[in-house]
């Protein structure tokens, strides 16, 4: 073999070595260095020095900060967590780099202001934040749209959900829902359809994947709790008439008290229990139930992404 | 072979030396010395703080700007001036002039970073009269800028092996500027999907990982380095430099020359 | 063995950006010089000597073709170690001083350090460069860079030498003393390959010269031999301004050139001529064989249509 052919093999086996070997190295570093990129907000966690710092680039510096938002946040729910006290100022740092960024907003007034394990449970700083949105994006219906989700959802504070609705529904081209929910604020404070159509509207009009997903999973939850509200009162029906619970939906549909046999909105069918409760047979799958899951059932840490549709 | 690529490490060394490339070092010391009387005189609790951000910075900044500079000529200046020539015509194989202009200019870097070390404590020393055992984690930052450096050497090196110098040096500060994200572009590559997210994570394991070797802000709080992250961020500019070498030497080695 | 064994030596450019076209720089070239020989490589600017030099050098690679010298391949750190190259117009490290130059270059070609610094005094001072071996090259003209370059070349003693062009950029003197020193070398018993186009230099050093053209081998051959008197003629050379008839009658050309008169005829002739000048009373300057000059065989292979003449 002659020198420059050796000097090829060798170099080239090198180089496949050396690659191999540095994206090694580099999953166990990112392993050694679990939320590096976010040690930066615990050191310059003022949003204008940042502004500053970023020499003019703090659109770029923007969407940085906000996939380290995006990444927080999903990295930390998908493990569990309770807490998430960086999502704040990640969010408060990316809109303050770029305030028209308004993704940033929605995706605080769902996973800011929600209590744990859905969200960070800070709904006064989500409101902040959106208010921050609505000083500098005056003409966005979203932002006010976002408040007003917030105040009704999480504060239970009608009067001020309707007054952001309100502002909003006078912003040129506001979506015409807002009209509609400022004025039914009051009298359905606290109703499961209230609720359907926020997350609906929202779920409809978002553009993020995971606020979409999340919009889906709300509505899910929203439809098992009524499905088995509507089926529990079915089968207690159906004991004052035999005196004993069905032992399961034929008997229901014998009595003709039913018509098919039911199905949660992921297909499957619901149980009834021998107490005449019923359940879903996945309780895993939707996180958000009030209804419908095995007495003392505790929902898992870590709760499933599900897909939006 | 070791002595003939001593050899041209050394006339390297000899070269930037010539070029009064260490002359950066008054511009170093003066800013050092500037910088530390001004906040000595201005904050009170944070002179450590800023002594260490701003004068880490700068070793990086400075040393950076040297590799790239003076990295881009290493290959295409001795082609340009046909000083390789009477290299080449002597027992002297490709590789290993590649490999001996690493080490010359490593070496440069080395030096010019232990003199601006000096500074930094120096500058250390005057804002807070004594040090502190913190302050050894400063020496740990030291060391991990010197391992960018051999990181961006080698990169540029194997940019000028094939390309002209100024785009050579624009490949390698882009570079520089992208590695300095890196753990943000494989964070961006974990939340695509489908084909986006084989490309962008192939990207993102590619470019070189700066961003480990970044711990200015760390040390400037007074943290520790932790000795698994000191021996995975050695291990890993090694084995990228040798990469990038590695690189350089299959390109040069078919190279014709003009 | 040969010193340098070329065969079939090939180099190929594509040109163009879109469509590419090759461009040859070298064709098939066949070459043999023997250990000992002064060889030339004839060729105005751009024939391709110095591609055949680079590739011989290892400096760029053959489309085709192979090359040995001193029965090695030509990128065998052995071989180089054997061999000394000036390039063309050379060029060094200007932040260095000639002293640590040829340090460097001894270093590099493995010279032993306990002869190095007495090696580069000797050198110095056989390339004529005694008293600067302190200065740095940056200050050096393009003469003293030329000598600086033989030095480079010679300094670890090599078996065979490889000169681009060794006498541009010196001055007359310097053209000599080069020649000198080159004339030295072969009585040490070195190989030297050396391109030029400056015939008279080829001449007075070669054993054997080659012609390239265009990329092309033209013509190969001793000097002794191009240049003995083929013709069988002579040039009388006398003081006057006319040409007698009777010389006309042997079918003399003439040429007057103020009051001399220069006339080229048969060697057979000769005798008659003569004693028609003395008739003349006519002042002989001189008789001489007329020899083909290199030059004419230089011109002759550089006619578009020739071939190789005799291959070595």
């Amino acid at each position: 073999m002659s020198g420059s052919r050796r000097v090829t093999v060798v170099f080239s086996v090198l180089l496949a070595g050396c690659l191999s070997a540095s994206v090694l190295l580099l999953r166990r570093l990112d392993q050694a260095r679990t939320d590096a990129t976010l040690e930066e907000v615990l050191y310059i966690s003022s949003p204008k020095a940042l502004k500053r710092l970023s020499l003019g680039y703090d659109g770029l510096l923007a969407d940085i900060y906000w996939t380290r938002a995006v990444q927080y946040f999903g990295s930390k729910h998908h493990a569990g967590a309770r807490r998430y006290d960086l999502l704040a100022p990640l969010l408060e740092i990316t809109t303050a780099l770029d305030p028209h960024l308004l993704v940033a907003y929605e995706y605080g007034a769902n996973f800011l202001a929600p209590k744990a394990p859905g969200g960070a449970g800070m709904p006064e700083r989500a409101i902040e934040l959106e208010e921050f949105g609505i000083h500098n994006n005056p003409n966005e219906w979203r932002l006010y749209y976002n408040e007003g989700f917030i105040r009704y959802m999480e504060l239970k504070d009608y009067a001020g959900a309707s007054e952001v609705f309100a502002r909003g529904a006078r912003v040129p081209n506001a979506h015409p829902f807002l009209a509609i929910l400022a004025g039914k604020m009051a009298e359905h404070a606290g109703d499961q359809q209230m609720a359907r159509m926020m997350w609906s509207t929202t779920y409809q009009t978002t553009k993020d994947n995971n606020v979409r997903a999340n919009a889906a999973a709300h509505l899910r939850a929203l439809q098992v709790d009524e499905d088995v509200a509507n089926l529990e009162a079915l089968t207690g029906r159906y004991q004052q008439q035999t005196g004993r619970f069905p032992a399961s939906f034929s008997e229901l549909e014998a009595a003709g008290l039913l018509r098919g046999t039911p199905r949660d909105p992921f297909g499957h069918t619901y149980q009834v229990m021998p107490d005449g409760r019923v359940e879903v047979r996945t309780p895993d799958d939707f996180p958000f139930i009030q209804k419908g899951t095995p007495p003392g059932y505790v929902p898992p840490l870590a709760p499933k992404f599900l897909p939006a549709d | 072979m070791r002595a003939r690529i001593a050899h041209i490490a050394s006339n390297t060394f000899r070269e930037a030396v010539r070029d009064r490339v260490l002359y950066n070092l008054i511009v170093f010391a003066l800013l050092m010395s500037g910088a530390s009387i001004l906040v000595g005189q201005i904050s009170i609790n944070i002179e450590r703080l800023v002594v260490i951000n701003l004068g880490l910075t700068a070793v990086s900044l400075f040393g950076m700007v040297i590799a790239i500079f003076i990295g881009i000529g290493l290959v295409s200046k001795e082609i340009e001036k046909r000083t390789l020539y009477t290299v080449l015509s002597r027992p002297v194989r490709r590789w290993e002039f590649i490999v001996g202009k690493f080490f010359g200019l490593a070496g440069t870097l080395v030096v010019n970073t232990f003199f601006m070390a000096i500074g930094v404590f120096a500058a250390l020393l005057y804002v807070s009269h004594s040090f502190q055992k913190p302050d050894a984690w400063v020496l740990v930052a030291l060391y991990f800028i010197i391992l960018q450096f051999l990181i961006i050497t080698a990169l540029t090196l194997f940019f000028s092996s094939f390309s002209s110098p100024l785009l050579s040096a624009v490949f390698a500060f882009s570079l520089f500027v992208i590695g300095s994200f890196a753990e943000d572009l494989r964070g961006f590559a974990g939340i695509t999907q489908g084909v986006t997210r084989w490309l962008a994570t192939g990207a993102a394991y590619l470019v070189p990982n700066f961003s480990a070797l970044n711990v200015i802000s760390s040390v400037a709080h007074s943290n520790p380095v932790s000795g698994q992250l000191i021996l995975y961020n050695s291990a890993y500019a090694l084995v990228y430099a040798t990469l990038a070498i590695s690189g350089a030497v299959l390109v040069f080695e078919h190279r014709n020359l003009k | 063995m040969a010193a340098i064994e070329i065969l079939g030596l090939e180099k190929t450019y594509s040109v163009g950006f879109w469509r590419k076209k090759p461009k040859y720089a070298l064709r098939p070239l066949d070459l043999a010089i023997e250990e000992g020989e002064v060889f030339g490589f004839l060729g105005p600017n751009g024939a391709g000597k110095t591609t055949t030099l680079k590739l011989l050098m290892g400096l760029i690679f053959p489309t085709a073709g192979t090359a040995r010298i001193l029965g090695m391949e030509v990128d065998d750190p052995k071989m180089k170690a054997q061999i000394g190259f000036l390039p063309e117009q050379p060029y060094f490290y200007d932040y260095l001083t000639a002293r640590e130059l040829l340090e460097y270059y001894g270093q590099l070609s493995g010279v032993d350090p306990k002869h190095r610094s007495r090696k580069v005094d000797d050198v110095l001072q056989r390339v004529g460069l005694p008293q600067v071996g302190g200065v740095q090259l940056r200050k050096f003209s393009k003469g003293m860079l030329q000598r600086v370059g033989i030095a480079q070349a010679i300094l670890h003693d090599p078996r065979v030498l490889f000169f681009d062009e060794p006498m541009s950029g010196l001055d007359p003197m310097g053209r000599r003393e080069v020649r000198d020193l080159m004339e030295q070398l072969k009585h040490e018993g070195k190989t030297i390959f050396f391109s030029t186009h400056i015939l008279s230099d080829a001449e007075a050093l070669c054993d054997r010269v080659a012609v390239i053209h265009q990329g092309e081998l033209r013509g190969v051959g001793a000097v002794a031999d191009l240049t003995s008197s083929v013709h069988g003629k002579v040039e009388v050379v006398w003081q006057g301004t006319a040409v007698p008839a009777s010389l006309r009658a042997l079918g003399a050309e003439c040429h007057i050139t103020g009051d001399t008169v220069r006339a080229v005829l048969s060697e057979a002739n000769q005798d008659t001529a003569l004693e028609a000048l003395r008739r003349e009373r006519m002042r002989l300057i001189s008789v001489t064989p007329v020899r083909t000059s290199l030059e004419d065989y230089f011109i002759q292979k550089l006619q578009p249509g020739v071939t190789v003449g005799a291959r070595a």
